[in-house]
């Protein structure tokens, strides 16, 4: 059973990061790109999480923390310094 | 699954299988929340649900598939983090976008913050080129 579980897992986060990788490409403004990177991150903490489930080890577990505390940083540091620099400001 | 062979172990390893699997559906839900919604406010409703439900229930999966009692005060840490830092990162994120203009006037139903603006302009009457009120750090 955990083999379909992964299969069908791995299937469904590989197509929210091809969703998420979309946006990051697409995003008419930076802010939406950091937050699509931001669910691009929980994604890749989800696949540490489902592995560990999966194959019963704890090895990411340090890994998936540390995944969070870099989204933290990573978005807060953008937001901070985020200008507007848009063409038309309602295309969003 | 007959009545012979049932027993704790296929339960845990039942529900743990289908916590994962929805686990994994929040961060579908999510990436068609960020490419069907129209603005910055509304995505990031839809990127919270990873980072935070799906995160609890990936959790709760592992736990159960350890099937220790140690590793659950770990699992509670790594989401009490998560907890912790999310809504700060959403939040500057809302500030900045909102100061920015990534949004919609039209969708809002309620901007409790416009008037705040207002005010903080009237008061320092020192605005930036966009028109918004000037106040101390973001």
């Amino acid at each position: 059973m955990m083999q379909l579980v992964l299969t069908v897992t791995a299937v469904v986060l590989s197509l929210a990061a091809g969703g998420a990788i979309i946006r990051i490409a697409r995003g008419p403004s930076l802010l939406d790109r950091v937050l699509a990177a931001d669910v691009l991150l929980a994604i890749l903490g989800a696949a540490l999480c489902i592995d560990m489930a999966v194959n019963r080890h704890l090895n990411n577990l340090m890994l998936l923390v540390a995944v969070s505390l870099i989204g933290f940083v990573g978005s807060v540091t953008v937001a901070r310094f985020v200008a507007d620099r848009r063409e038309q400001p309602r295309e969003s | 699954m007959n009545p012979e062979t049932f027993s704790g172990d296929a339960v845990i390893d039942a529900v743990s299988a289908v916590f994962l699997v929805v686990g994994a559906l929040m961060s579908l839900a999510a990436a068609v929340g960020l490419l069907r919604f129209p603005d910055l406010m509304t995505r990031m409703h839809a990127a919270t649900k990873p980072q935070v439900l799906g995160l609890f229930l990936l959790l709760v999966a592992l736990g159960l598939q350890m099937r220790t009692w140690w590793v659950w005060p770990v699992l509670v840490l790594a989401w009490i983090f998560q907890l912790l830092t999310v809504p700060v990162s959403a939040h500057m994120v809302g500030r900045a976008g909102y100061r920015t203009k990534h949004l919609h006037p039209e969708l809002l139903s309620a901007d409790e913050l416009e008037a705040v603006v207002q005010q903080a302009a009237g008061k320092s009457g020192f605005t930036d080129d966009d028109g918004d009120a000037v106040t101390g750090g973001r």
